[in-house]
């Protein structure tokens, strides 16, 4: 006599070793096609464009396109342009790059900030107000186990084990081994932390893309969670931190201003909310200074004292013509050719100018610099020239700066939400 | 048409065509030819012909390469759309019959749209359409039916064959006619018993089905019948039930009984209850037995929702009533008892009040005391069904039902007595459940309060339990099937044990103790079983004692005991103890490296008793690996090479075709390579090769027996099985991997050649290997495509046999991941027969979910060049999608499968749009966005999705803002999905629900802010 239909003897096993092989595959093809799936999903949205003007002797990983370049050595002076599109590398790539290659490429991947030279409109409504922790900019990129710094100029400046995703060799770190993610940080030395000004990409999900706004929330919500803001240990060299983040309203303006912070502040950050992570100078990003909150206020020179005049780091062209970082740049004046043959500059090089107040003209809200006094080549380390925003941001501090009460003048005062403006009723 | 295989309420629309499921047939003959429309026959009543333009072809699939498509009314044979291509117009010789086709033009884009439901709107206005009525009338033959269906069970093969055939034609030819023939046959007291009978089962087996889809068909096909055909059919039968002879009236029975289910849910028939009830009080035994057995089968065939509750309270009296002791006639209280048993579904009402519920359990504990067996065993069948469909309304008869359970155990025949243990089976199984909801938590509100009457009864229960152990079968091991007091009595015992937990232990060990030693084996074989049955529920802490000190013993006895029962009963219990005791998730296991050695050795040498011994052996060892999956070093690595070594001298024994003992060895083998380790891979390497001779050798077989045969298929499926395993295991490591390479073009040769043994198992065993293989070996595995390809074809084509269809498709996959645009050039085959799958209604519902998951894979690996199936596979998973969403779900089972057609048709959404990611074609989805979200929102509104759905759901939404960018933020704005949904699943607890709410989130604030 058969067990009822429901009824199965004890001592029968109760699955069966192919069904077991059945679900097993099905598990393996589940799992890999969430895999390619996910794949896809972080493929090219990370990509990042090298700039047109880096030297042609990168190291690509791509050996494809060195053999074709190096099969036709007449096609080399075309390889710029030609290969441009696909020299397009994502962070883990270009985390393989050495030495100066390296440092040229991460020193475009910043988003530099412009200085606030007039105030924009809807400041209150479209922007966020911060105050900016004094020290070195620095990118800062967590993947195969560590964690790099590198400054504004691409050069390393600290190499660490961290609780950034993927950022230090433990074994319970969460997620796939191949994740990275790359924050925008200002390192400072008096407590050892990088302050995160912004994310960039964050367990391979790239943020490029995203406005500010959302940046910003992500920042919030994800930082804490990775343990990247606890006290160091033996697998977190320094401590991370987030920097609180203000609506440009006359309490936020105050608070970024006025109140004080654990870290010691250097000048006050605008960010629009609606923007995009751009690399390179934005007016989208704004930073502005004055004496009460930034012990840089004015220039320095390489001593540390303020120049009587006004200095500009400027780049040479091919032509002589002395220009700013900006793109396009601006031309604040040029070398004569002579001067160029005797002193040995060559394009690109970055130098250093002295200006007389007395030539320097605003026309049509325009700067123009009159006369230019070579002092030298600039430091090093440097890796660009200054902008003009900065050039007009130290004119204007030497002569009239803009004052905080000026950007404060420009937000309404702000009204309550629950305003008491009451309907009465009539006749009551 | 897309076929999926949901009910066809789907296709009740307005329009009568649109409620008729078209199977679509196709061909090439030169359908303008006046003998085209004979081929169909005089008989065949050509409802209209349509000439179609290019743009219907969608929907029917990839048919460019036919002339004509006939679609065919599965209901009536006799209605057949004909379609035609418009290549045909251009044929010469076709010319005179196309005119006059195009003399009868009409409404044809209304008419489209009624038949085809998928057609797209986009279908060309301007085209022509041209369509024709052509009618006939039905053929009526007169045929002696009464003598074909005599000869159709006639022991001579070819008058039965042709009989058949009769039966078949007449049915396709005049299906109103032919039923009520049959009809007619079974209402008849002249004709002979046999013709009456068969022509019941025939009536009945035109009304329902087995499989879903075709019961579905048979449904829609006798709504769809004329009514007065259909009233002089449910006349005949009703008047049948009245019958002297009884056979006529139980076939009849079950008839009325199908087409309750069918008419009873749409509102008609409702006179039927009543008319029955009114036989009751008839005093002719036989009508009253009949009605009662009637009324059984009706509440069997119909849900309770149908049947009002006058008309319950109706048949529950009739149906009490017939059971009660002062009715005198025997066969009438079977009758109503087996009604009570189908009926007890209907009496939710009747059991919430107090009165009524006394009266019915009161009657039912009396029939368990009936003097007739019949009406004992039926009552205590009764008493099952109650345990379960109203466990919470027992608590006041529960002392009664023991004593009467306990009775029937100790005293009653064995039919009645499992029933009696069946129904404390039932409790254990609806009180493990309730436990299982509560989880631990004893707060927890659950909806059926557990009422521990199993914890109640234990010191009562148990012993009563444990008696039926010593009740064995002398052959009980050796058969399969064998189901007895004892094992019935072993089975319960151990759910008990699963309810209660550490509560049996101190119950059943004195039984043990006390018997595991005696000289009678069956007292020794009862105490082992015992100890084997409480093995899963009590603690670990308290079974890791008791287990070390009865380790030893069992190792001893497995060894050394005369008898085969009481080994197979040990090694059977050392399986579990392995199972259940052993194993990384535990603190402490019952094995250390120490006993490890000995318990090896006794194993392996049990491998050589006798088979079900050995076969029992072979089940220990696969838990003893087993227990071993997770961690790194393993006790067994140093015995690695032995252990292979003896379960390949099992599977090479003689007898290894008894108790299933080759496939518990080759069962084992592959759990032993899946939980090997690092160090013992190249054993495992070394394996390969031998299990490679091994196929190789049943391929070299020549001229067997069918018997031999069917021997040789099984022994390739667990072959296959086997290299399936081992090809995953070297595969997954990158440092294995190389070793195993070197053997790819040779498994695959055995593959290919595999494959042309017809046998669905092997199949499907080689075709899961191959996968694996695919995977192991990446874009590589294009080398064999070649060679492979006929024979996945041939698996996706494969219906009858659908598991290894659905593995087929699973296949693809791999090949996808492994070759990505590789698997271009083959691309044309296999979607146009991924697509004609999901047309066709031949193929089992399952295999659909993941051929739209497939379809996702192909886009992924083919990116871009996805662009020329866009046209048909996109109507397709639109129609799919609408069908899915608004699935109705009648049964969980229902549920399910929409949810997993859901998931296959966002899977293939997710790997379209990921495909077409950043390339300039990207536009080419814009206009099917809208419908995506618009089904994201649906399904968001429906609230019946489970976690896996959510999770490709959310993910299918950031894929639509990834891929379409700014152009998907107009729409995203408009969809609830990208706002609550979202919302939803980014505070989901599901980690993977929630990780891809924030890739969402973050592709959609990417798309907005551009």
């Amino acid at each position: 006599m058969p067990p009822p239909e429901v009824r199965r003897s004890i001592k029968r096993s109760a699955v069966s070793d192919q069904q077991r092989r059945r679900e097993l595959a099905l598990l393996r093809q589940t799992q890999q096609r969430s895999d390619s799936q996910n794949r896809a999903r972080r493929l090219a949205s990370s990509v990042f464009t090298l700039s047109s003007s880096s030297s042609s002797d990168l190291i690509l990983p791509d050996k494809d396109i060195l053999t074709r370049a190096a099969d036709s050595e007449e096609h080399e002076a075309h390889l710029d342009e030609s290969v441009a599109p696909a020299r397009e590398l994502n962070v883990v790539q270009a985390s393989k790059l050495k030495g100066r290659e390296a440092r040229q490429w991460f020193a475009r991947q910043l988003m530099l900030p412009e200085w606030m030279i007039d105030i924009p409109p809807k400041l209150d409504r479209d922007w966020y107000v911060f105050a900016r922790p004094a020290g070195n900019r620095c990118f800062v990129v967590s993947s195969n186990g560590t964690t790099i710094s590198r400054l504004r100029n691409g050069s390393v400046l600290h190499h660490f084990p961290s609780s950034l995703p993927n950022g230090s060799r433990t074994r319970d770190s969460s997620g796939p081994a191949s994740s990275y993610c790359v924050l925008d940080c200002i390192f400072h030395e008096p407590d050892q932390t990088y302050y995160v000004i912004d994310m960039v990409c964050w367990r391979d999900y790239s943020l490029y893309d995203c406005t500010a706004e959302f940046r910003f929330f992500w920042l919030n919500s994800k930082l804490a969670e990775s343990g990247a803001c606890n006290s160091p240990s033996t697998y977190h060299r320094y401590r991370f931190s987030v920097v609180p983040i203000y609506d440009c309203n006359q309490a936020g303006l105050h608070a970024a201003y006025s109140t004080s912070m654990p870290y010691t502040k250097d000048g006050v950050l605008f960010f629009n909310k609606h923007a995009h992570y751009q690399t390179g100078n934005t007016p989208l990003a704004l930073v502005w200074k004055d004496n009460y909150c930034s012990q840089y206020f004015l220039d320095t020179d390489s001593q540390g004292l303020v120049p009587t005049q006004q200095q500009v780091v400027l780049e040479m062209q091919e032509d002589g013509k002395l220009t700013t970082s900006d793109d396009p740049p601006v031309v604040f004046g040029s070398l004569e050719v002579d001067f160029i043959q005797k002193s040995e500059f060559r394009a690109g090089n970055l130098l250093r100018f002295a200006i007389k107040d007395e030539s320097v003209r605003v026309v049509d809200g325009k700067l123009e610099l009159g006369d230019l006094q070579f002092i030298s080549k600039s430091n090093r380390a440097r890796a660009f020239a200054d902008s003009y925003s900065k050039v007009f941001f130290q004119y204007a501090a030497r002569h009239s700066p803009l004052k905080i009460e000026d950007i404060a003048a420009s937000i309404l005062p702000n009204l309550p939400d629950d305003s008491p403006i009451v309907d009465v009723e009539m006749g009551s | 048409m897309l076929r999926l295989g949901f009910p066809t309420r789907n296709y009740a629309a307005a329009s009568p065509l649109r409620r008729l499921p078209f199977r679509v047939r196709t061909g090439g003959a030169d359908p303008f030819q006046k003998r085209t429309f004979r081929l169909f026959g005089p008989k065949v009543d050509i409802l209209a012909v349509y000439l179609v333009t290019g743009a219907i072809c969608h929907s029917f699939v990839c048919l460019r390469e036919f002339e004509y498509v006939i679609v065919e009314n599965e209901y009536n044979k006799n209605h057949k759309l004909l379609f035609f291509l418009p290549g045909l117009l251009h044929q010469d010789e076709s010319s005179s019959n196309i005119d006059h086709i195009l003399s009868y033009k009409s409404n044809s884009n209304q008419i489209l749209d009624d038949v085809a439901g998928s057609v797209p709107t986009n279908l060309s206005k301007s085209r022509p359409l041209y369509c024709m009525h052509y009618s006939m009338h039905p053929f009526l033959g007169s045929m002696e039916i009464t003598q074909i269906l005599l000869n159709a069970q006639a022991v001579d093969g070819t008058v039965r064959k042709h009989a058949e055939e009769s039966l078949k034609q007449f049915q396709e030819q005049n299906l109103p006619a032919f039923l009520l023939s049959l009809s007619n046959e079974l209402a008849n007291n002249e004709k002979p018993v046999d013709s009456r009978k068969l022509a019941g089962l025939i009536l009945k087996n035109a009304l329902d089905a087995k499989e879903q889809l075709r019961k579905a068909e048979l449904v829609q096909r006798w709504l769809s019948l004329d009514v007065s055909v259909k009233s002089q059919i449910k006349s005949c039968l009703l008047q049948t039930i009245s019958s002297p002879v009884p056979d006529a009236r139980s076939t009849a029975s079950q008839v009325i009984a199908k087409i309750a289910g069918i008419e009873l849910p749409q509102k008609q028939w409702t006179e039927l209850i009543a008319s029955l009830l009114s036989n009751i009080h008839q005093l002719q035994p036989h009508v009253k037995q009949a009605t009662l057995e009637t009324l059984g089968y009706i509440c069997e065939e119909v849900s309770p929702q149908v049947v009002d509750q006058d008309q319950v309270n109706k048949i529950l009296t009739a149906v009490v009533q017939g059971m009660n002791a002062s009715e005198g006639n025997t066969d009438v209280r079977v009758a109503a008892t087996r009604a009570l048993y189908n009926a007890l579904g209907f009496a939710q009402a009747n059991f919430s009040n107090d009165m009524e519920r006394d009266y019915i359990m009161r009657v039912v504990c009396e029939a368990t005391l009936s003097p007739d067996e019949k009406i004992r065993q039926a009552a205590f069948e009764c008493l099952v069904a109650i345990s379960s469909t109203y466990y919470d309304k027992l608590a006041s008869y529960m002392q009664d039902i023991f004593n009467i359970t306990a009775k029937a155990v100790r005293e009653d025949e064995e039919p009645v007595a499992l029933q009696a243990i069946e129904f404390w089976s039932s409790i254990c199984d609806e009180e493990i459940d309730i436990l299982d909801e509560y989880g631990g938590d004893f707060t927890a509100d659950s909806d059926v309060p557990c009422y521990y009457f199993i914890k109640q009864a234990l010191p009562a229960l148990v012993p009563m339990l444990l008696e039926t152990l010593l009740k064995q079968e002398e052959d009980q091991d050796q058969d399969e099937g064998a189901w007895n007091l004892a094992m019935a009595g072993g089975t319960c015992l151990g759910l008990v044990a699963r309810t209660v937990g550490d509560d049996i232990v101190p119950l059943v060990m004195p039984f043990i103790q006390e018997n595991i030693t005696k000289p009678d084996w069956r007292q020794r074989e009862a105490a082992t079983y015992a100890f084997g049955s409480i093995l899963e529920g009590p603690s670990p802490d308290k079974l890791i004692p008791v287990v070390n000190v009865a380790l030893n013993f069992m190792l001893t006895a497995l060894m050394k005991d005369p008898n085969n029962h009481v080994k197979d009963t040990t090694a059977w219990t050392l399986g579990r103890i392995f199972e259940f005791l052993h194993g990384s998730t535990l603190e402490t296991s019952v094995i250390t490296n120490e006993n490890c050695q000995q318990i090896l050795t006794v194993l392996l040498q049990s491998m050589k008793d006798v088979p079900n011994v050995a076969e029992k052996a072979c089940g220990a060892l696969y838990f003893l690996a087993q227990g071993y999956e997770d961690s790194s070093g393993s006790p067994l690595s140093p015995f690695f090479q032995e252990i292979i070594q003896s379960l390949l001298n099992v599977t090479h024994r003689d007898d290894a075709g008894e108790s299933r003992l080759r496939t518990a060895a080759y069962e084992s083998l592959n759990e032993v390579v899946r939980t090997s380790t690092d160090e013992t891979a190249p054993i495992v390497t070394q394996l390969l090769p031998v299990i490679m001779m091994e196929l190789h050798k049943t391929l070299e077989a020549q001229k067997l027996s069918s018997d031999e045969r069917e021997k040789q298929n099984e022994l390739q499926g667990l072959l296959c099985g086997c290299l399936q395993v081992i090809i995953q295991k070297l595969g997954a490591s990158e440092t294995t991997k190389y070793g195993f390479m070197q053997y790819a073009d040779q498994i695959m040769e055995l593959f290919l050649r595999v494959f042309a043994c017809r046998n669905a198992t092997v199949h499907e065993e080689a075709m899961l290997a191959i996968g694996a293989l695919a995977y192991a070996v990446g874009g590589n595995f294009i080398k064999y495509m070649q060679g492979f390809y006929p024979y996945l074809e041939m698996g996706l084509q494969n219906f009858q046999e659908y598991q290894v269809c659905a593995i087929t498709v699973g296949v693809v996959g791999d090949l996808c991941r492994a070759l990505e645009d590789k698997i271009l050039p083959i691309c044309d085959g296999i979607m146009t027969q991924l697509l004609k799958n999901l047309s066709s209604n031949q193929l089992h519902r399952s295999v659909k979910p993941p051929i739209f998951s497939c379809l996702g894979d192909i886009a992924l690996a083919i990116g871009e060049n996805f662009e020329k199936y866009l046209i048909y596979a996109m109507p397709m998973l639109q129609s799919a999608a609408e069908l899915s969403s608004h699935a109705v779900a009648t049964d969980d089972e229902m549920l399910e499968y929409a949810n997993q057609l859901r998931n296959g048709i966002l899977e293939a959404y997710s790997g379209i749009l990921q495909g077409f990611k950043n390339c300039p074609k990207t536009q080419l989805l814009m206009p099917y966005a809208p419908h995506i979200l618009q089904f994201l929102d649906t399904l968001y509104n429906e609230k019946d999705m489970d976690d896996a759905v959510m999770k490709t759901a959310v993910g299918v939404l950031g894929d639509l803002a990834d891929t379409l960018g700014s152009h998907a933020s107009t729409w995203m704005n408009q969809s609830v999905a990208s706002k609550e949904f979202l919302e939803e699943c980014l505070s989901s607890d599901d980690p993977s629900i929630k990780e891809s709410a924030e890739w969402a989130k973050m592709a959609i604030s990417r798309a907005v802010s551009v």
